[in-house]
């Protein structure tokens, strides 16, 4: 097995294009290695992204963050200004693992290990969050994180490309995120379901926009349209959190696992899903 | 193909070793520097035994590849007593009877230590909260506790 560290995305992309054989891109390494391990992979190449100045960056840009696909956990939690503007995104990376996890784990690779129960993709995908995707000869396309994951394990990406980094959008006034997940315990475990749910109010307090994602529930997260309109046009009250609830529900295609069943997921998006919409309400009310 | 040759610092000392790309972090300071202190537990990640810094950052050397630590400052148990002078950790561990068979306890240490740079005054919650990701299979973790809260409040002149 080979290793390579470049410092330029260019041969970054150029190295993993030219692999024949498999060939992974080891950020943290959480779970790559635990796959390399168990010899669920057997990759040809590795290559180490993390001294490419991109991939460890979190930067303000656009009225909004750049954030580098290999920036850990405790590096997000550590930044002050990112976790007050958007809360959800930085608490949902916090749930990943241990101290010791947090220490390596990266949203990039949550994203590219392409579980569907990933705790920080549902959180960027309510947050309107773009993957920005570098490929050979340098281009680069920005692809809403929702459509970076196709199915457990299956990717959109081509060979040779790579995440390079998070686009956060500028956040509108009176406008907050929060993620949920349900594990069976109080730390450390996978989620039964996740939950992320952005939204704007108008000054009056009305729902002017939302975005609600869901993940453990289908083969991958999910933006979940529907809920969002439970929630624009009102208060963000009782009835429309019950539609909320309902339309949670209604994008679910779990799978039964030891960690729960279909009905169980079922309900307990309904739930999760209020009680996150409360949370951003709560948030976006204070700014 | 060649080993990688690694240049790096441990508990202050530079040192080299030669490895596989496989080879993890906590195979290269058991079995190339001979620093043992450092265990295996489950090598996923899950128990904390292999806990170490890494530039100052608590990780598990089990999901870190040796060439990986090429340049880093690495920390480890063995860094931890200055001669014969125990850490206050050390010493409150021993004080609370916080370990039975002591597999676990160069990383409890190791995460312990990395907690109170941090926050040298922390709640019991927080302490249980830095070390959700060391297992104990003996104690049920009190005594640990106790032993961190005890030795932070010494730290601190209290």
């Amino acid at each position: 097995m080979r290793y390579e560290a470049p410092t330029s995305l260019d041969q970054a992309v150029a190295l993993l294009a030219a692999e024949p054989g498999e060939a992974r891109v080891l950020a943290g390494g959480t779970d790559l290695l635990v796959q390399m391990k168990t010899d669920l992979i057997e990759p040809a190449l590795l290559v180490d992204i993390k001294g490419i100045p991109e991939l460890q960056d979190i930067r303000e840009e656009r009225g909004g963050f750049r954030i580098g696909a290999a920036v850990t956990g405790a590096e997000l939690k550590e930044h002050a200004k990112l976790k007050s503007v958007w809360p959800g995104v930085v608490e949902a990376a916090n749930l990943i693992g241990s101290t010791q996890i947090q220490g390596r784990a990266s949203m990039g690779g949550n994203l590219c290990n392409g579980s569907p129960a990933a705790d920080s993709v549902p959180a960027l995908i309510a947050a309107g969050a773009k993957a920005s995707i570098v490929g050979l000869k340098g281009r680069r396309r920005d692809v809403p994180v929702e459509d970076v994951m196709l199915a457990p394990r299956k990717l959109s990406l081509a060979k040779g490309e790579i995440v390079a980094s998070f686009l956060l959008p500028a956040k509108p006034a009176r406008t907050s995120d929060a993620y949920l997940r349900f594990i069976p315990r109080t730390e450390m475990d996978i989620a039964v379901v996740g939950c992320g749910v952005c939204l704007t109010l108008d000054a009056k307090g009305t729902c002017t926009a939302a975005r609600v994602s869901l993940g453990a529930v289908a083969p991958r997260p999910l933006l979940v349209a529907d809920a969002a309109k439970a929630l624009i046009g009102s208060k963000v009250d009782d009835a429309a959190l019950q539609k909320l609830d309902a339309a949670a529900r209604a994008a679910c295609q779990p799978i039964d696992d030891k960690r729960g069943t279909k009905e169980y997921r079922i309900k307990v998006a309904g739930v999760l899903a209020r009680r996150a919409a409360q949370i951003a309400l709560e948030r976006a009310r204070k700014g | 193909m060649a080993k990688h040759h690694i240049t790096a610092t441990v508990n202050g000392d530079p040192v080299e070793f030669l490895c596989e790309t496989e080879d993890t972090l906590l195979d290269c300071l058991r079995d190339q520097l001979g620093l043992t202190g450092t265990k295996e537990g489950c090598a996923t990640g899950d128990c904390g035994a292999c806990s170490v810094t890494v530039d100052g950052r608590l990780v598990c050397s089990c999901l870190i590849l040796g060439v990986e630590a090429k340049g880093r400052s690495i920390g480890t148990i063995e860094g931890m007593a200055q001669g014969e002078d125990l850490h206050p950790l050390q010493r409150k561990f021993l004080d609370h009877a916080a370990l039975q068979c002591g597999v676990c306890t160069p990383g409890f240490l190791v995460a312990a230590k990395a907690l109170l740079e941090r926050s040298p005054n922390p709640s019991e919650t927080e302490v249980r909260y830095w070390l959700a990701g060391n297992l104990c299979r003996c104690t049920g973790y009190d005594k640990i506790v106790r032993a961190v809260l005890d030795a932070a409040a010494e730290m601190r002149g209290a």
